[in-house]
């Protein structure tokens, strides 16, 4: 497969939030806006890249038997340095996504791809993985983000659309996130069919 | 009385799922029969209360007794997943039974992130105290309550489900899509419970 391929195959084919669902607690609880949303998206696609990169070189050294302990360990020395960075250089932004940051060690998406991909690939085929799985993920959060913020407040990433007074704010709250990803799922299930 | 209302807030005000976000892959994955769930939200309360005390031991006795704080992260889940296959083990010798009815679960609960979230809120100390100190105690208090919020949730949504799986659903929504829609009524209905804390609190006299 070549690299182009396997880099749409994680954006579209089989896209993390809409069609694998895959690490639905960042997706739900980070996307109250569209710039949260994105930003989650980034955090995880920089912790995806590396971790499929350093899977992939390491994956001959690791004996079959203890290999799932020692890709997380790998996966939470990596979150540990984004965290470090973040709260070095985008503190706000660090409070605001608060405990999803550390959670991004047990998000499904970068065990799972692990595991499928970086465990059998050779690295520059993993890179394109972290990066189109990544930029997957990315495209969900902020399309997620974008439908709450649109609905909840009338604005996409701050900027209005229409005013703040026909927003439903229950789009924002809790019980908004599960809707909207309820019907974005079904709208995207049937432009798939179609 | 701090302590109920430490209880009740975990439970009903700041459900784990429902208003967290946290252990929505379980939430919908093992939500289609009210059996399975129970046995779910059993596994979660059991694993989670022991990894809070642990975790909590850990973070004051090696990792801020040393000046190791930003190794949190990394030591947290490699003691959670440890502590999990320790519990899988010690269940299977002492009690056969209690093995057959959660063991299918507990390998599944090491990358549920309720289980890492908790630690950490507990081991920061950021979770809602209701004026006390953050300590163990509480710590364990709020773990417990945490827990069973997260089983209520599960059994409640388990048991919609059994129902909904008979009803005609638009082509479209099946699946995942009607179950996410359901969990928002139902978070929808949790959200009446907010305000209940301040309530209780003035009632208390806290």
């Amino acid at each position: 497969m070549n690299n182009f391929k396997v880099l749409l195959n994680g954006i579209i084919k089989e896209n993390p939030t809409f069609v694998l669902l895959l690490g639905m607690c960042p997706t739900l609880g980070t996307t109250s806006s569209a710039i949260n949303g994105m930003s989650m998206g980034l955090a995880t696609m920089a912790v995806l890249v590396f971790s499929n990169l350093i899977i992939s070189l390491i994956k001959n050294l690791i004996p079959d038997m203890v290999r799932i302990p020692c890709f997380i360990v790998v996966i939470a020395s990596l979150v540990t340095i984004l965290q470090m960075v973040m709260q070095a250089y985008l503190p706000d932004l660090y409070a605001t996504l608060g405990l999803f940051i550390p959670l991004i060690v047990v998000n499904c998406i970068i065990l799972g791809r692990a595991e499928a991909f970086a465990a059998k690939n050779g690295p520059i085929a993993s890179i394109f993985d972290g990066i189109g799985m990544g930029l997957g993920f990315t495209l969900g959060l902020t399309l997620l983000g974008a439908t709450r913020e649109l609905l909840g407040t009338g604005r996409i990433f701050s900027l209005p659309i229409f005013a703040e007074e026909y927003g439903a704010l229950v789009f924002v709250l809790a019980p908004g996130a599960f809707i909207a990803l309820g019907y974005l799922i079904a709208i995207i299930n049937k432009l798939r069919k179609a | 009385m701090a302590y109920i209302l430490i209880f009740i807030t975990a439970i009903f005000v700041n459900n784990i799922v429902l208003s967290q976000f946290l252990g929505i892959c379980p939430f919908l994955g093992v939500s289609k029969k009210v059996e399975t769930a129970c046995g779910m939200g059993a596994a979660v309360a059991f694993v989670l209360t022991i990894a809070t005390i642990v975790t909590y031991l850990i973070q004051i006795y090696v990792l801020e007794a040393f000046g190791l704080e930003y190794l949190q992260t990394i030591a947290f889940i490699l003691v959670i997943a440890a502590l999990v296959q320790m519990v899988e083990i010690i269940l299977k010798k002492v009690s056969p039974s209690l093995y057959q009815a959660l063991g299918v679960f507990l390998p599944l609960i090491t990358t549920n992130c309720c289980i890492l979230g908790v630690a950490i809120l507990v081991a920061n100390g950021t979770y809602a105290t209701q004026g006390l100190e953050p300590n163990l105690l509480t710590g364990v208090v709020f773990a417990i309550s945490t827990a069973l919020g997260f089983a209520l949730a599960l059994v409640i949504f388990a048991g919609i489900r059994e129902q909904l799986s008979l009803m005609p659903v638009p082509k479209g929504m099946q699946g995942m899509s009607i179950a996410l829609v359901t969990a928002g009524l139902l978070a929808m209905a949790f959200m009446g419970f907010s305000g209940v804390d301040n309530g209780l609190s003035k009632l208390f006299g806290i």
